[in-house]
């Protein structure tokens, strides 16, 4: 038999960027402890691991499997299958796993505006014949598969069960570090594990709770896309028309963006209890919009307060940046001709 | 013989004005579309963007937030909120692909259940030319497994 | 047979009653088939349809049901609950459940009386329900909440309707603070010569109310004041004011007057006199003015502007001098449980209408302006004279409804003014005789006690009315026996004729309007005013002298216009109903309100402001906001703005609502579970 078994961890990478994976090396010298606790059985990001390997193992092989990235192609759900079935513990790592995060924003368009994009109408490709990749070419030498392109990008729960989410894009080093030393009391001492379905590594708090600036009056009168003015270092993002996701963006990360004078783009996901993480943003900035009130006509309050929202360029897409997968809505209504 | 599509409206009335104006047009006994579900709120400030969304998804055809004139608010100005969101909330529906005609916001006083229910007839024609939304089956269902035609695109 | 997604809660036994009430709805809706298909819902434990809901049978089955089938919660499809929510909320109570475990569908007004297809009715009717269900699933016990009432009460304004309310409240044995802007009490009615329709002089039947309120050992008069401030909540109200320097000593004044005879200096008196007459620098706006202390106009004042004069110093005979030209406004907080809003109203501008020729034409005058006219004591001794002082009309018209009933300003009637022009009309037949009169009207509107009989009197004066609105005032002589008159240009609508009258003088009878700060007032007070700054009342009909905030009422002209009757009708109401709380000593709050849950919230301070009870507080200590309960009506708007999604909205909360949606698609929504993440 020999010593006894080091507790297996794995990473696995589906529709990323590869942050993450950095971001697991960022915990510098603490990355040796988790050399020494844990024996990587799968981690396709650093080692030469194949998917024969995973199928090999025995279920529940793997004690912590750390899942980045979104679900866009059938290869990434398979994988997400897999890896469940191989785990005992499926941590749903950084935005894109627990919420959709970047690759979900692709959600507001459609599978055939995407492909129609890059392999036939872009001004850098030249494609008359418009080939595009198949899920299933015949070749004489047998039939050649590619995973199927989802028309719709999923979050990792919404194809498999979760354990945990850890969020962020990328999760914060000192984050990442605080739950895996949770895990490794858990695995290796039986300390208890957070209760299944939360969210670890993170607070339970806005931002706005980490946040130093000053916060006085929310009466907005216009917003300003970040390149359109140097904001005053004390004084909230917000109040200054700055799109700030931070009020209703879950904490933990220590407000790092703001500090530094940008708007937080609400990686982290909602706070505690919201499900829309847009919506509540949404419904918030638009509360405060300091146009328009009960004194003026009905068609003069609907031009003023028009004014303040032609201000905000793009809603959709920097209310839901992050969380798009787990919105309600969760993807655009598809184009003509489409059920 | 098919029958013909009832679009769903799902809606949002304030206690002090809007419902008291559908009110006003039942006890008026004015016959108007039976396809408006109320939802009573006491302000249509308490109007959560998400329940929009919420009612979207869940199968309504179209929602409509009604609320008091401009002025007459009974918590004084919770329709101006209201109406902030509901402009913002259009030009983010807008983007996710969904018909204006599908989320409507309407002022009616206590006194005007005549106009509460010609804007129901309106809506519910707008609705019927539209077709049905049915997110859920019709948008989230399957996920573009079948091989794109590039003539869509 | 339903579907619902969310699992119950707990083991709820939902009871549904679906009324027929009568043929009402059971006409249209298939009540059997709606109670029948409610059981299938699997927290419904009783399902049942009844005749008439509200009736004593109808609550006792829900009170008997509770009772022995164990029901949790219970819903009941029927009317509106502006109807009986009330009645059902009792029963449920009286079933030994609270009272807000109880949920209404409104399948009456919002159904079965406005459609006559069945079948779409009855579809309609199990959403409803469905909703109804799946919502009360999540209603939480809720209790009224208790407040204490300080026993002061605060009245703003000291015309009649201010009076009123303060004479019947001190009356009572209850302090009352009485707030007025003016240096006297009287308001408007001060100003007026006679009454309609009794033709009482105004002066002699307000002066000894006056006088009552000035002697009334509970009541503390502040003339010259304004409020500035006002924080709390019924029954706690703490109001800042500020009694604004009279540069009189109130101590040592005795009334006697020296100073005003001796003073030097005149201006034209633009307030009372409605610009007809003069005062002095210092001055009592009118001699039964109370209180009797006289006030300093400082900026006509020759000491405050130039450093001379003090002849009012010179010749006060008190010891000490009751002159103080460095008193300083003083800033009081009073402590009071309930407010009166009294604050009455002003004349419409009748400058905005040009073609009226007021202010170009010189024999043209106001409804007030011919007020202080025929009074005794005014400008004229009572004379009915043009502009020149001397000369009597030997031809008036009156011109109704200037600013009122017209889409151009104010579309209202303004009540009174038919009945004024009336009197002014008897006026000029009493003072010239020989005079002709013309009263140019839309519609004669004489509706109170005895104002017929006034009207019809009129007729019999030799009043000439003219049925028609007056296009034009003008100078423009036509025909020579038009030069040097004022024609007043007319349609008759009664003989269908266009008809130019040429007359000595016009008056103008303007609409009774809001004052001109009503709004800034409103958001003071935190209640609201409408499109035409009158004062909102809590329900039109039920409640004229309540507003939306409790604690704060209304009386008078500020609410809407009318005349005197009804304005102390309504002063004596709104007395009443706060005497009625400070004899209850506390009162029982709705508990329909918003909380904040202070260890979610990350104090972003989007709620504060938005507020227009200003009831979120920020604590900076905690860096948390925080619901101030009594003051918050429970609107909702901030539970819907928390990006944090941290303020609870009792009894529309957000499981609520969302079960609520879900139930009522109940038909349609597929069966996919709504993505994962926590329900809120």
């Amino acid at each position: 038999m020999g010593a006894k078994e080091k507790p297996k961890l794995a990473m696995y990478w589906a529709a990323s960027c590869g942050g993450c994976e950095v971001s697991v090396l960022n915990i510098h010298e603490n990355i040796l402890t988790v050399d020494e606790v844990f024996d990587i059985a799968f981690f396709p990001c650093i080692a030469d691991f194949k998917t024969k390997d995973l199928e090999a193992y025995p279920d529940g092989y793997i004690d912590v499997c750390l899942f980045n990235g979104a679900i866009r192609t059938s290869e990434n759900e398979e994988m997400a299958h897999l890896l469940r079935k191989k785990s005992k513990v499926l941590v749903a790592y950084g935005s894109c796993a627990y919420e959709g995060c970047i690759p979900a924003l692709s959600n507001l368009t459609t599978k055939a505006a995407t492909f129609d994009k890059v392999y036939i109408n872009n001004p850098s490709i030249d494609n008359p014949d418009k080939i595009f990749p198949q899920e299933l070419t015949k070749m004489p030498e047998g039939d050649l598969t590619l995973p199927v392109f989802y028309n719709t990008v999923k979050s990792l729960d919404q194809v498999t069960d979760v354990d945990y989410y850890l969020p962020g894009c990328p999760p914060e080093p000192p984050q990442i570090w605080a739950v895996l030393q949770v895990v490794v009391a858990a695995l290796l001492e039986g300390a208890p594990l957070p209760p299944a379905g939360a969210v670890i590594g993170a607070g339970t708090t806005a931002v706005c709770d980490e946040c130093d600036r000053v916060k006085k009056e929310k009466m907005i009168d216009r917003f300003y896309r970040p390149y359109e003015i140097i904001p005053d270092p004390e004084q909230c993002l917000l109040e200054q028309g700055l799109i700030c996701m931070g009020i209703a963006t879950r904490g933990g990360c220590g407000a790092l963006c703001p500090i530094v004078g940008i708007g937080c783009r609400g990686c982290y996901g909602p706070p505690e209890g919201v499900i829309d993480q847009g919506g509540k943003m949404l419904s918030a900035v638009a509360s405060v919009i300091n146009a328009g009130d009960e004194t003026m006509e009905e068609d003069e309050l609907e031009q003023k307060i028009q004014e303040a929202i032609d201000t905000i360029a793009d809603p959709a897409g920097t209310f839901y940046r992050f969380s798009m997968a787990h919105s309600i809505l969760r993807r655009v209504k598809n184009g003509k001709g489409d059920s | 013989m098919s029958k013909q599509f009832e679009p769903v409206i799902v809606g949002f009335l304030c206690n002090w004005c809007s419902y008291r104006a559908a009110d006003l047009a039942g006890t008026a006994r004015i016959k108007y579309a039976p396809n408006l579900r109320p939802i009573r709120v006491m302000c249509s400030g308490r109007v959560d963007p998400q329940f929009v969304l919420k009612a979207l998804l869940n199968g309504a055809d179209g929602v409509l937030i009604a609320g008091c004139h401009p002025g007459e608010c009974h918590y004084v100005n919770g329709n101006i909120k209201a109406l902030r969101r509901f402009m913002l909330l259009k030009k983010t529906i807008a983007q996710w692909g969904i018909e204006e005609e599908r989320v409507q916001l309407l002022w009616a006083s206590a006194s005007e259940g005549i106009h509460l229910a010609e804007r129901v007839n309106q809506m519910t024609e707008e609705l019927r030319e539209l077709g049905p939304l049915h997110w859920h089956d019709k948008v989230l269902d399957g996920n573009g497994a079948e091989p794109v035609s590039v003539k869509e695109a | 047979m339903n579907d619902t997604k969310s699992p119950p809660l707990q083991e709820e036994k939902v009871g549904v009653y679906v009324c027929h009430c009568g043929t009402n709805i059971a006409k249209v809706v298939d009540v059997e088939e709606v109670a029948k298909w409610a059981e299938g819902n699997p927290n419904v434990a009783i399902s049942r349809e009844y005749k008439f809901m509200c009736s004593s049978l109808g609550q006792e089955l829900i009170e008997q049901d509770i009772k022995e089938q164990g029901l949790t919660k219970i819903v009941v499809a029927s009317c509106s609950p502006h109807m009986h929510e009330g009645t059902f909320r009792t029963a449920t109570e009286n079933g030994g459940l609270n009272p807000f475990m109880f949920e209404m569908a409104n399948i009456r007004e919002h159904d079965s009386w406005t459609t006559d297809n069945e079948e779409a009715a009855t579809l309609k009717a199990k959403a409803l329900v469905n909703a109804a269900i799946e919502r009360v699933v999540h209603h939480q016990p809720l209790e009224q909440i208790p407040v204490e009432i300080n026993p002061n009460t605060l009245i703003v304004g000291g015309g009649i309707a201010g009076i009123t309310a303060a004479l019947e409240l001190a009356d009572g044995g209850n302090h009352v603070y009485l707030v007025e802007r003016q240096p006297s009490i009287g308001g408007h009615m001060a100003q007026l010569d006679k009454t309609f329709p009794t033709l009482d002089c105004s002066a002699c039947i307000l002066t000894p109310k006056m006088v009552d309120v000035d002697h009334h050992p509970n009541i503390t008069l502040m003339t010259w004041s304004e409020v500035e401030k006002l924080d709390g909540y019924i029954g706690n109200f703490e109001v800042t004011v500020r009694k604004r320097a009279r540069y009189v000593n109130e101590e040592h004044c005795t009334g006697c007057g020296i100073c005003i005879e001796k003073c030097p200096f005149k201006v034209i008196d633009n307030e009372f006199e409605a610009g007809l007459g003069e005062r002095k620098v210092i001055y009592r706006p009118f001699p039964q003015a109370v209180p009797k202390y006289p006030v300093i106009d400082k900026e006509n004042c020759v000491y405050f502007q130039k450093g001379k004069c003090k002849a009012c110093e010179k010749f006060c005979p008190t010891e000490p001098n009751s002159i103080d030209f460095e008193q300083q406004d003083q800033i009081l907080k009073l402590q009071v449980g309930n407010i009166i809003l009294a604050t009455g109203y002003e004349l419409f501008d009748v400058k905005r209408i040009p073609q009226y020729g007021y202010g170009q034409l010189e024999n043209v005058f106001t409804s007030l302006e011919f007020e202080r006219m025929v009074n005794a004591a005014g400008p004229t001794e009572g004379k009915i004279v043009l502009r020149d002082k001397e000369t009597a009309p030997q031809s008036v018209a009156i011109v109704h409804c200037v600013g009122s009933r017209d889409e151009n300003y104010h579309k209202y009637c303004s009540k009174v003014c038919c009945m004024y022009s009336l009197k002014f009309a008897h006026l000029v037949h009493e003072r010239l005789p020989d005079a002709t009169v013309y009263n140019c009207y839309i519609d004669m509107r004489t509706p109170g006690k005895g104002y017929e009989e006034f009207y019809d009197r009129l007729l019999k004066e030799g009043t000439n009315f003219i049925r028609g609105k007056v296009a034009e005032v003008t100078d423009s002589a036509r025909i020579p026996e038009e030069e040097g008159k004022i024609i007043v240009q007319v349609e008759d609508t009664l003989i269908g004729r266009q008809r130019r009258v040429p007359v000595d003088m016009v008056i103008l009878s303007p609409a009774m309007e809001a004052q001109p700060d009503s709004q800034e007032v409103s958001q003071l007070f935190k209640m609201g005013c409408d499109f035409e700054g009158f004062f909102i009342e809590r329900h039109p009909k039920l409640d004229p002298i309540a507003t939306m905030t409790d604690g704060i009422y209304i009386a008078g002209a500020c609410q809407g216009p009318k005349d005197v009757p009804d304005t102390v009708s309504q002063g004596a109401a709104a007395a009443s109903r706060v005497a009625s709380l400070i004899s209850r000593g506390t009162v029982m709050m709705e508990p329909i309100r918003a909380s904040i849950d202070a260890d979610g919230c990350s104090g972003c301070k989007i709620c504060n402001n938005m507020c227009p009870y200003n009831a979120i507080e920020f604590l900076e200590e905690e860096e948390v906001s925080r619901v101030i309960t009594a003051l918050c009506q429970g609107c909702g708007t901030c539970v819907a703005a928390c990006p944090s999604g941290v303020i609870t909205g009792a009894h529309f909360t957000n499981d609520q609502l969302y079960s609520q949606i879900e139930g009522l698609l109940w038909d349609i929504q597929s069966l996919e579970p709504v993505p994962a993440g926590k329900e809120e």
